[in-house]
């Protein structure tokens, strides 16, 4: 985690460098390969994670295959700490994680109903969910003043902003050759922070990961369950298989 | 047959190592199936939508009348929930002549409701509504000296499938096929105008 | 030895063997079926088959306890059976990955009836009974891939019936009969669920019996594709041949034991498989407004997705799409080899087997391509090759130079 969140930071910094080594030609920030390196068997970053999910996404996002009653028995949280912190109003801990937002609401205020976000990190998967979440940037022609990297032109604004800080995004004119046609391509470069967050860069990168570690468990509760239980069934089936082979060799004797 | 191949002379053959090797494999296999088997065993346990849906429910005691009675769903079965009067109550010592288990020693309830009066509380009854005998629905019958049951018959209830009887604290009589009392689910009284059907304080978490 | 001693035997075992030859049954099947004792590491596919066939008919029973077919209900059902039955995802993820790892299996066990001419005489019959197992296995996965109604399923439902319109005449209306609707809509859902988990599953065990039946008339071939039959000891026996149990029941257990280690590891480390065996955007739910981006078929189906795809005329590309399933079935009367395997072929032969196979796998990794720009052309030079093997077959497998066929298997112990 610590080395990705490095790797994260080095990546954010470096066009920066060699844009001044290499007036301006450097190599723009590699956002689409950046991974998630998450860990969902890390019960400390998958709780911060759902505390981030319940300040920032719940309001829109509904986990709708989720129990609360089931999120509190994988990660750890008591029924008392779910009830007081987690557990909104009028709700049973063994309801779904619903949306506090009305859908009727939503539709009107972002044209769009938020998506349920239950399978988005099997659908997306969590790098990419990680790759949206940090690639928001200022965008004055846009509605909601924000737009993003990975979705362009999102209904989603930048909800973390107060927290990231507010980026600009740097683009620059690329020549491109297409069947012998050049053409020139605005092409992203890199961001420059133009308004602080409360966090520095490795407090929200943690932040992000936490919240798509969260969501990854989201999309599959049991994948811990079943990574232990596959531990023990490929032991027994070597054993069986090893003993197997004893037999098959010393029957096979006999066939000359 | 320089080369048959098959099992020719049983020369030089381990057998004792064959057999272990035989035993063991067998016996892993047979080591595996089980474990295979119980997922799919598993599987038919209640879902957590099935507990979920199984979670306690809540009673409003205000207005229930005594000698009233309002049934209840909780996990799939029927619940009775009715208030008996001091003079029904009273009269129940008067059955346990007639009654097959009086004290509820061969029947299935929680240990608070093993009394005569079979409930935490001498007015509220509640009982799980299905006949010990083949599960169908007894009847009401809270009139003493019943039409159909006939001048003795002190209050209660009869199964239409195969004619138990049980009386108001729901313990069966003599003559009926049921052979235990009615069942009685866990509850609890957070308040005195509240039941809460499926939890008590044996499992405070217990149904959740 | 009687043939039916075991009916004289004391106690129930004797009273059962009077009444069913079970006994019988089990010798003539196991202990006096004499198999070649040169079988190699191809020969394991045939059992494992059967185990594939059995876990899907297994996980599938108690899968269809839990799921709720309808258009509004499949997707939620199938997150029901992930999240709220007990080991649930265990069963589900043993039925999704069961179907692609049935398909690695009949693929190899087909490629080792082309190495060593197990289709041709006497076995055609068997090789016949095996490609209509091979078709009921395609139309039986495709059906189950729409059952949980995501949006891949959504998707390929659509693009799978479509290829019917390209029928002269009837195309149209058979495509809405199919449907049962004017779009893929819950009616396809509904029919496909009951062809999926009753009707093609009794073709299936049917034609699996019949294969069998077949296999134990004509006896197995082997790598050497020499027959055993002809050459017996004394004693009546093939010289070649050793008894079925315990020598290869014995051997099959180890390919069992290593075929289930490599599945746990897949089912329970990678179940998704990197997007091959699970597919991402069947994460979303069935949307008729969105087609998935990129869309590919299941792995299995890609070598004719991308023959499909080469080709610029809509009814040509379906056309050779059929036929490349269909000239399997023609492989025993193409070939026209006087020996079986490949180890007495000549380098034509080889040659053009080397090149199906290229052909083929390259067909199968560019069908999760996009069909794009080079991609196509491999696409069409592929597809040559594939089409070459089949229908040049009768021209090389005649020119070639075979080798001499020794009357004994090659058998090192």
């Amino acid at each position: 985690m610590r080395k990705s969140a490095l790797l994260a930071l080095a990546l954010l910094f470096s066009p920066l460098v060699l844009a001044a080594e290499g007036e301006g030609a450097g190599a723009p920030l590699d956002w689409e390969h950046w991974q998630a390196g998450n860990e969902v068997s890390n019960t400390a970053s998958l709780q911060r994670g759902a505390r981030n999910f319940f300040n920032y996404c719940a309001g829109c996002h509904s986990l709708k295959y989720l129990r609360y009653s089931r999120m509190a028995a994988d990660l750890k949280i008591s029924t008392d700490q779910l009830k007081a912190n987690l557990l909104p109003a009028g709700a049973a801990p063994a309801d779904y994680v619903r949306a506090s937002m009305a859908p009727e609401d939503a539709l009107a205020w972002f044209g769009k109903e938020p998506p349920d976000l239950s399978l988005i990190a099997r659908s997306r998967g969590p790098d990419r969910n990680y790759q949206f979440l940090k690639t928001f940037y200022l965008d004055p022609s846009r509605p909601n003043r924000s737009n993003n990297l990975l979705v362009s032109n999102p209904a989603m604004p930048a909800v973390l902003s107060d927290l990231e800080g507010v980026k600009e995004a740097v683009f620059r004119n690329v020549e491109v050759t297409v069947d012998g046609k050049v053409t020139t391509e605005k092409r992203f470069d890199h961001f420059v922070t133009v308004v602080p967050g409360q966090l520095n860069d490795a407090q929200f990168d943690d932040f992000v990961r936490d919240t798509v570690n969260f969501l990854d468990y989201a999309g599959e509760p049991s994948q811990v369950d079943r990574r232990s239980i596959g531990v023990w069934v490929v032991l027994f089936l070597l054993v069986f298989t090893w003993f197997a082979w004893l037999l098959k060799k010393e029957y096979w004797k006999d066939v000359h | 047959m320089t080369d048959a191949g098959a099992k020719g002379d049983d020369a030089g053959v381990d057998q004792d190592r064959r057999k272990f090797l035989t035993v063991a494999t067998s016996a892993t296999a047979a080591v595996g199936v089980v474990f295979a088997a119980s997922p799919f065993v598993a599987s038919w346990r209640p879902s957590e939508r099935a507990k979920a849906l199984g979670a306690p429910v809540t009673v409003d005691l205000s207005k229930l009348e005594p000698g009233q009675m309002v049934t209840y769903v909780w996990r799939k079965q029927p619940i009775y929930i009715f208030k008996r009067s001091s003079a029904v109550v009273a009269g129940l010592a008067a059955n346990d002549a007639r009654l097959k288990d009086p004290k509820s020693a061969e029947s299935d309830q929680p240990a608070y409701a093993v009394n005569e009066r079979r409930s935490r509380r001498d007015d509220i009854a509640v009982l799980i509504a299905t006949c010990t005998h083949l599960g169908c629905l007894p009847k009401q019958h809270f009139e003493p000296g019943d039409v159909v049951l006939g001048a003795d018959w002190p209050g209660g209830f009869l199964c239409p499938c195969h004619g138990s009887r049980f009386d108001m604290a729901g313990r069966v009589f003599n003559g009926s096929p049921a052979s235990v009392n009615l069942r009685i689910p866990p509850y609890s009284f957070p308040t005195d105008n509240t039941l809460l059907i499926g939890q008590d304080e044996s499992a405070a978490q217990g149904a959740a | 030895m009687a043939s039916n001693d075991a009916e004289f035997k004391p106690g129930f075992w004797g009273w059962l063997n009077k009444r069913l030859p079970v006994a019988q049954f089990m010798r003539s099947q196991l202990l006096e079926y004499y198999a070649p004792k040169n079988f190699n590491i191809w020969y394991f596919f045939g059992s494992l088959a059967l185990l594939a066939l059995v876990m899907q008919l297994f996980t599938g029973i108690f899968l269809t306890m839990f799921y709720k077919v309808g258009d509004t209900t499949s997707f939620d059902s199938v997150e029901f059976i992930m999240r709220e039955v007990d080991y649930g995802w265990l069963i589900r993820y043993m039925h999704s990955i069961g179907a692609s790892a049935f398909f690695i299996v009949v693929y190899l066990h087909m490629y080792r009836a082309l190495m060593y001419g197990s289709y041709k005489a006497p076995r055609e019959l068997l090789w016949l009974f095996g490609m209509f197992i091979y078709l009921a296995l395609m139309a039986e996965a495709f059906m189950g891939y729409v059952l949980p109604w995501g949006n891949m399923s959504y998707w390929a439902a659509q693009v799978i019936i479509n290829l019917f319109s390209t029928i002269p005449v009837i195309g149209p209306g058979l495509v809405e009969w199919i449907r049962g609707d004017y779009g893929v809509a819950d009616a396809t859902l509904n029919r496909f669920f009951s062809l999926h988990v009753v009707a093609i599953p009794l073709i299936l065990l049917l034609l699996v019996a019949l294969h069998l039946v077949a296999l134990r008339q004509s006896g197995s071939n082997n790598p050497d594709g020499i027959e055993i039959k002809e050459r017996r000891g004394s004693d009546g026996k093939p010289l070649d041949g050793i008894p079925f149990h315990p020598y290869y029941t014995v051997k099959d257990v180890v390919g069992v034991g290593v075929f289930l280690l490599l599945f746990a590891v897949v089912v329970f480390f990678v179940p998704t498989f990197g997007g091959l065996f699970m597919e991402e955007a069947n994460f979303e739910p069935a949307n008729p407004l969105s087609t998935p981006e990129p869309i590919a078929p299941s792995w299995y189906f890609t070598p004719y997705y991308a023959i499909l795809r080469a080709v610029p005329n809509q009814r040509l590309g379906a056309l050779l799409l059929l036929m490349a399933v269909l000239l399997f079935f023609f492989l025993p009367w193409l070939d026209r080899s006087p020996v079986k395997s490949v180890r007495y072929r000549g380098w034509w032969y080889r040659g053009f087997l080397a090149v199906f196979t290229v052909s083929f796998l390259t067909l199968m990794y560019l069908g999760l391509k996009p069909a794009t720009g080079a991609y196509v052309t491999a696409a069409r030079v592929s597809a040559i090759g594939y089409f070459a093997f089949f229908l040049l077959m009768p021209l090389y497998s005649r020119w070639d130079r075979v080798k001499p066929v020794p009357e004994r298997v090659s058998f090192h112990a």
